[in-house]
């Protein structure tokens, strides 16, 4: 097994949730650091809608993707994806997920009623497995908007201790790569998770 | 700050701008499309930077930059090469003045593409040196090596990024100036300043028919031209140039290097060969499963430096190769085996251990290295992954956006056909999804404009079929004109869909010659689309899709006539504007929950929330079809009742 220092984390969910901001946010945070930093993330077609996972590594990682059994924390926009992604999890990691279910087109259409109800079971189920649930859809509302669920997801990451990062580094690389204007939204997002 | 985080692509288009690029061009397309837009992006109004109709164009327009003398980088991805082909295989002969680097980005996986066709292969057919980077960094100092190498040997030169460098962001060291090839390569300036890279000043172009006009007698001698050219490249590339290297796994770059070649008499039972991204998961993985082994990376596979290879290949038994998509280094390798009369095993795809499609991995390598090096020890990966059954998930693929105006186009196309025997060929674009369920509206895609002309062959294998051709605006502009000036000529007898929403939307709202903008930044006036149409002698309707009455009318009307006729459904992508109305809201009392709204539309809004429709007011954009449709008028215009 590798005896890297640096962090890998997997970032999952549906094409347009905020994921690539999440994984750059984590790499700024890295690079504000001096860290040597890698991501991977989906662009294209892949986007509109689909499954799309985002990798980031620090400590001099070679390949951008995390290799499966290796990711010390791992983000879900959503149940389902946590578990379409579980196999990058090293063992006693961290999951942080946003327990709202997000319905694929298809299920509605075939008349699954998937409300990630059994997906949530599945990753409590996991043995030695940091669980943290987060309720993405109260944060958003409490917060005044729903694109706040990538910095509340992160937030709850980072009060994990799963990504040895701290709130104020989260805090200054909001500040670095995002519009001045979204700033107040995101950081009262943190204060919501974090207090 | 020294030390940037870059994307791939950005550091791409800034290692362009630092090697004095003056002219680019390109036609837009996943992985390749950021390197354009950070020249635009870098841009200080000095550089000529322009989206072109399509890659054939953003091609030759390059080529005659770069004859009259000035920097030029063209970008694509690799199926636009297909497009650009045709001037790429006689520029090979011809040469340039100024530098020209043709980025074409391969996509194992695919990921976004319709083939997984290796553009080293490209390069070897067209003998056309070619680099290919391992990382984002790697990326920013090969493609300033390749502009100092096109211009000192009068050739063009691709770069072959993959999507894991394209869309892979990484540490970069930037820096001003220059690069030499290779040497500089060695020992990446740590100064950051942007300022400081020297501008390169055209010659212009210099009359010689001799040189920049294409003959059969001239083709003759630039054949053997250009076979020296590649043999001379090829010595040049195999010693001194870092991104070919022979290295041993486990250790820092320097000592690695210093490490093989201080090998003496030793031999090695195995070694590894590798290129590109797979070079960081073979290193990966090596380090992985604790294994110290020399290392052949191959960061130019044509002209393919053997010198370098063949000293490996004396120093080892066994070369596992490792590379995505066509075995190149494999095959380059058993060549040699056979040339230099050398008893090397050579492994990878050609023996079987490792798959043609789809992407490498590091899992992978562990995989078949446990296998080649024949080990028994504890690095086998997916001993560590979850063994608890998995509940089963509902298929995720990507869909049409809630609001698409694409959605409502199909839809109208349908409901006019009705029962109607009828073909809907679609094309490349974000109304390739039209495919899915319920739409079920593309049964034909082949390649870019392929839509029109496809079209006209079944209709005329099948008369009693209505024959539909869709396409996009940028899409119509890049090679669909030609499809239907071939219609209106061959007397075909089929219906235009010309999905206009403004924009390149799939590749990200990239402007095209019908949008007014270019990458310079100015307004210019827009190309219209039915006045081409119109001088083509196309009967052309104008409808906007969210309409839904008109346009089944206007579909109904177009299906009463013959011959090329055309529809434009005109309304913007939901990326350019935002939402016109709120979301839709639902009325539970008037709902029959007969979903024929989901059953009909599949919008990603309209969902099933405890047993019963719902509306995803986050994800709706208030297109309001679904209300148009709505059997019992239970779906309605939000805020209408307040």
């Amino acid at each position: 097994m590798s005896e890297r220092s640096g962090l890998n984390c997997v970032i999952c969910g549906v094409g347009g949730q905020g994921n690539v901001l999440a994984s750059r946010l984590i790499a700024q945070v890295l690079l504000a650091r001096d860290e040597h930093v890698k991501t991977a993330e989906t662009i294209g077609m892949a986007q509109r809608g689909g499954s799309v996972a985002s990798h980031v590594r620090g400590g001099h990682p070679q390949s951008p993707l995390v290799p499966k059994g290796c990711a010390d924390c791992l983000i879900a926009f959503e149940p389902g994806e946590a578990v379409r992604c579980i196999d990058y999890l090293a063992p006693g990691g961290t999951i942080v997920v946003n327990t709202q279910a997000a319905q694929p087109p298809v299920a509605a259409l075939q008349g699954i009623d998937y409300d990630g109800s059994e997906a949530l079971a599945y990753l409590r189920a996991l043995p030695g497995v940091q669980l943290v649930e987060v309720d993405g859809a109260s944060i958003c509302e409490q917060a005044g908007s729903s694109k706040v669920l990538n910095i509340a997801l992160l937030a709850a990451a980072v009060k994990s201790g799963a990504l040895g990062i701290t709130r104020e580094e989260l805090e200054d690389a909001i500040r670095e790569r995002v519009h001045p204007r979204f700033h107040e939204m995101n950081l009262r997002a943190i204060m919501l998770v974090s207090e | 700050m020294p030390v940037k985080l870059l994307m791939g692509n950005e550091a791409l288009g800034l290692g362009a701008i630092h090697a004095g690029v003056n002219f680019v061009s390109g036609y837009p397309g996943t992985p390749s499309t950021e390197v354009l837009e950070a020249v635009a992006k870098h841009n200080d109004g000095s550089i000529h930077v322009e989206w072109s109709t399509n890659e054939k164009a953003a091609l030759e327009a390059a080529a005659g930059a770069a004859y009259a003398g000035a920097r030029a980088l063209v970008t694509m991805k690799q199926v636009g090469l297909n497009v650009a082909s045709d001037p790429l295989m006689t520029l090979s002969y011809i040469g340039v003045e100024g530098g020209l680097v043709i980025v074409v980005a391969d996509d194992p996986g695919p990921i976004s593409s319709q083939t997984e066709q290796d553009t080293r292969n490209f390069a070897q057919f067209a003998k056309v040196p070619l680099f290919d980077p391992a990382s984002p960094g790697e990326a920013y100092a090969m493609i300033q090596d390749a502009f100092e190498l096109s211009e000192r040997h009068h050739t063009p030169v691709i770069v072959r990024p993959t999507t894991r460098v394209s869309h892979a962001c990484g540490t970069v060291k930037t820096r001003g100036g220059v690069a030499d090839c290779g040497a500089a390569f060695q020992n990446p300036t740590l100064d950051d300043d942007d300022a400081s890279w020297e501008r390169h000043v055209p010659s212009g172009f210099t009359k010689d028919t001799q040189r920049w006009v294409v003959f059969p007698r001239t083709s003759y001698l630039n054949h053997g031209k250009v076979e020296k050219r590649a043999a001379a490249i090829a010595e040049e590339l195999s010693f001194g140039y870092r991104p070919n290297r022979i290295e041993m796994s486990g250790m820092g770059h320097a000592e690695a290097t210093c490490a093989f070649a201080e090998r003496g008499d030793k031999r090695f039972e195995l070694g590894i060969a590798c290129g590109g991204i797979s070079y960081h998961y073979v290193m990966e993985a090596l380090e992985m499963c604790g294994l110290e082994l020399p290392v052949l990376k191959i960061g130019t596979p044509y002209p393919f430096p053997a010198k370098l290879a063949t000293e490996f290949l004396e120093a080892v038994d066994e070369v596992l190769c490792v590379e995505e998509l066509d075995p190149i280094i494999e095959r380059e390798l058993n060549f040699l085996c056979g040339f230099e009369f050398l008893a090397n095993t050579v492994h990878g795809k050609l023996d079987g251990y490792f798959g043609y499609a789809g992407e490498q991995s590091v899992e992978a390598i562990c995989d078949v290295l446990a296998d080649v090096a024949d080990l028994h020890n504890e690095t086998n990966v997916s001993d560590q992954i979850v063994s608890l059954p998995k509940p089963e998930l509902p298929p995720r693929p990507p869909v049409l956006c809630a609001g698409c105006p694409h959605r409502a186009s199909f839809y109208a196309v349908k409901r006019a056909v009705g029962k109607r025997k009828a073909i809907f060929c679609g094309d490349i674009g974000c109304y390739t999804l039209g495919n899915a369920a319920p739409l079920d509206m593309v049964d034909t895609c082949l390649c870019m404009g392929g839509g029109i002309t496809v079209a006209q062959g079944i209709e005329t294998v099948d008369p009693d079929t209505l024959a539909f051709g869709f396409v996009g605006d940028s899409t119509f502009f890049a090679s669909g004109i030609t499809g239907v000036v071939n219609a209106v000529y061959n007397q075909h007898d089929m219906i235009v869909c010309i999905l206009d929403n403004s924009t390149t939307a799939m590749t990200g709202q990239q402007p095209h010659p019908g949008t007014g903008r270019t990458m310079m930044g100015t307004e210019v006036p827009p190309l219209s689309i039915p006045r081409i149409l119109e001088a083509l002698g196309v009967d052309c309707q104008i409808v906007d899709p969210l309409d839904f009455e008109g346009a089944v009318q206007a579909v109904r009307d177009a299906i009463d006539k013959t011959g090329v006729r055309a529809i434009i459904f005109k309304s913007p992508c939901i990326y350019l504007e935002p939402p016109a109305h709120p979301a839709v809201k639902l009325d539970l009392d008037a709902c029959i929950d007969c979903r024929a709204c989901i059953k009909q539309l599949g919008c990603p809004a309209l969902v099933v929330e405890d047993g019963h429709v719902a509306v995803d007011e986050s994800l709706c954009y208030g297109c309001e079809l679904c209300c148009k449709i709505c059997p019992t008028d239970a779906l309605r215009e939000g805020g209408s009742d307040e």
